[in-house]
């Protein structure tokens, strides 16, 4: 079997009457020995960087009263999800976040698209409002988390409001992009088969701009994390940002990393849940070209 | 109101046309100027001209997607007010609604006009089968040639039912072959719906295949140099008919009107560049 292939710069020949099925077996081999070296390296990465953590904060390399290191982390993981926090057990802290970022992010990228969608059609409409977007795109989200706790006090909406905001611009643009780049002909091509205005929006805008949004979804479920964290910093009773901040406060920098790495499980989560969703609705479109990369 | 009955009245008139756009320097350019053109009902036409002279211009304005600046755009008597349901328009691009598969994508048109959905996906599913794709009803476009593409949105357009039929070098992008193929699946199509078509080409020989009348333009702005009446009888077998004498008379003369507006639109872009 090893001897019908033969290495030659790259490319593969194959000896003369090698038959298809030892063709496709010998492909199949050879993918699935990347795929393996792929995962061997990246798993030998992260054994060497977690190694070099450890070894140098405990000899003293680099401090680990700032840096901690991996097996403290873990073990502060392992307390913080059985038992929790003084004030709460870990879930509940976990649900406050996601509470106030979900709502945002549902809110903000509902919002964002329906107004993205609306000045896009709209000439006039995008013509005289956009200089007011770009200066409120102009301001830096966070510092308007102050006065959200103002305006909306310590609970929930004052958290929202930030997620809302932080969503809302990055889906909002986007939409508004995606219909701008939707095909000329194909809304000529809509409108002559009879299509009403409403229609060409929700037949043709919409679906065409749809690749452009789940892109500025992606990103923005983070944002909407980071709007509900930020808020909890500035004042917040539960949630995964107010573990960071008391956390803080008692220089236990292994919790903060512990919380760091719970709210890196949660966004990957959500990002592997949306591209399910997206797969699932971009079934129309072609597979990507590609030689097996991931 | 009466015209609209009345089939002595023509499909499609022209008169006096001029179209102006705006270059982004605020200068105006003329692209057509006094272009009048008649097309009697069922009667299939086709304009050639130089690129860039003005004929998608002129389907737009049929088709009430643009205006005239100065002159009159009648479509059965009546002058065009935006777009008419009337008329049906196969693109030079891919129009397909790529997220749509083939029967829904032929459905459209049925069912944004407000016809049961039943109803529509019935036609649809018959168009399908007479444009030879009963097979393909689930697939997505991409999941398609571009000939069979091409198939879709002939079916997606003839589904309506058109009486004014408009093509934009619909089957530019596709190989020799396959252009002769669609050529008579679609002198088929229409000599059954009886529509009366403008077929845009700078396929000469495309336009003497298909058309009972072949305009020339010039080169911009675009006007009729000629009009050459093709007296082929029908039905025309499109892949015998190109080596007969006549036909081949027939390019050699059209083909010397058109030379020279080629020549001079290259020689435009030239002096332009
Ligand atoms: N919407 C428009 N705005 C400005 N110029 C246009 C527009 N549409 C067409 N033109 C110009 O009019 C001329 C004719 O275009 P067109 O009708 O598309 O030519 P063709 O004969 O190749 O179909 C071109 O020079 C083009 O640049
Ligand atoms: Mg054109």
């Amino acid at each position: 079997m090893t001897d019908i292939a033969i290495q030659s710069g790259g490319a593969i020949l194959y000896a003369p009457g090698t038959s298809d099925v030892e063709i496709e077996a010998a492909a199949r081999a050879a993918a699935l020995q990347r795929k393996r070296t792929v995962i061997f390296w990246r798993c030998f990465i992260l054994a060497v960087m977690l190694g070099a953590w450890e070894v140098t904060a405990r000899t003293g390399i680099i401090d680990a009263f700032f840096y901690s290191y991996p097996s403290a982390i873990a073990e502060r993981l392992y307390e913080l999800v059985l038992e929790g926090t003084d004030e709460a057990p870990l879930w509940y802290h976990l649900w406050i976040t996601m509470e106030e970022a979900l709502i945002g992010f549902f809110f903000g990228s509902v919002f964002g698209i329906v107004f993205g969608v609306a000045l896009g059609r709209n000439r006039m409409a995008s013509d005289v409002l956009s200089v007011y977007i770009k200066v409120l795109n102009a301001i830096p989200r966070v510092v308007l988390a102050p006065i959200f706790i103002l305006l909306f006090g310590f609970g929930l909406w004052s958290k929202v409001a930030l997620s809302f905001i932080m969503v809302f611009f990055v889906v909002f643009s986007n939409a508004f992009q995606g219909v701008l780049e939707a095909d000329r002909a194909m809304i000529a091509n809509a409108q002559i088969l009879g299509a009403s205005p409403w229609q060409v929006t929700r037949s043709v805008i919409i679906p065409s701009a749809m690749s452009w949004i789940f892109a500025s979804l992606h990103i923005s479920f983070g944002f909407a994390i980071v709007g509900a964290i930020v808020g909890e910093f500035i004042g917040a009773r539960y949630g995964i940002g107010f573990i960071i901040q008391t956390a803080r406060g008692v220089h236990d920098t292994a919790e903060m990393y512990a919380s760091i790495v719970i709210i890196v499980v949660v966004v990957l989560t959500a990002e592997y849940l949306m591209t399910l969703l997206e797969q699932r609705l971009a079934r129309w479109r072609p597979a990507p070209v590609g030689d097996g990369h991931e | 109101m009466s015209d609209q009955q009345n089939p002595s009245v023509p499909a499609i008139e022209l008169i006096n046309v001029s179209r102006r756009f705006l270059s982004p320097d605020g200068k105006s350019f003329m692209t057509l100027q006094d272009f009048s053109m008649t097309v009697a009902r069922g009667e299939f036409v086709a304009l050639v001209g130089p690129t860039g002279c003005g004929k998608s211009t002129t389907l737009n304005l049929i088709t009430g997607l643009g205006r005239p600046s100065s002159g009159e755009v009648r479509v059965m008597g009546q002058p065009v007010r935006g777009i008419d349901p009337r008329v049906g328009f196969v693109f030079q691009a891919d129009a397909l609604f790529p997220w749509r598969n083939v029967i829904d994508n032929v459905a459209a048109g049925p069912l944004f006009r407000g016809r049961p959905r039943a109803e529509a996906y019935e036609a649809a599913h018959d168009w399908i089968g007479r444009v030879g794709l009963a097979k393909f009803e689930r697939h997505y476009p991409h999941q398609l040639s571009g000939g069979m593409r091409k198939r879709v949105a002939l079916a997606q357009t003839f589904i309506n039912g058109p009486e004014i039929l408009l093509m934009d070098e619909p089957f530019s992008a596709l190989d020799v072959q396959t252009r002769v193929v669609m050529h008579e699946e679609l002198l088929q199509l229409w000599s059954i719906s009886k529509a009366s078509v403008v077929f845009v080409t700078h396929d000469l020989e495309e336009a003497i295949g298909l058309a009972d009348k072949v305009y020339v333009l010039t080169a911009r702005p675009a006007t009729v140099k000629a009009i050459h009446a093709i007296d082929i009888p029908r039905p025309r077998v499109i892949s015998e008919i190109r080596y007969e004498p006549h036909f081949i008379e027939l390019s050699r003369t059209i083909w010397k009107d058109l030379r020279e507006e080629v020549q001079m639109s290259s020689d435009d872009m030239k002096s332009a560049a």
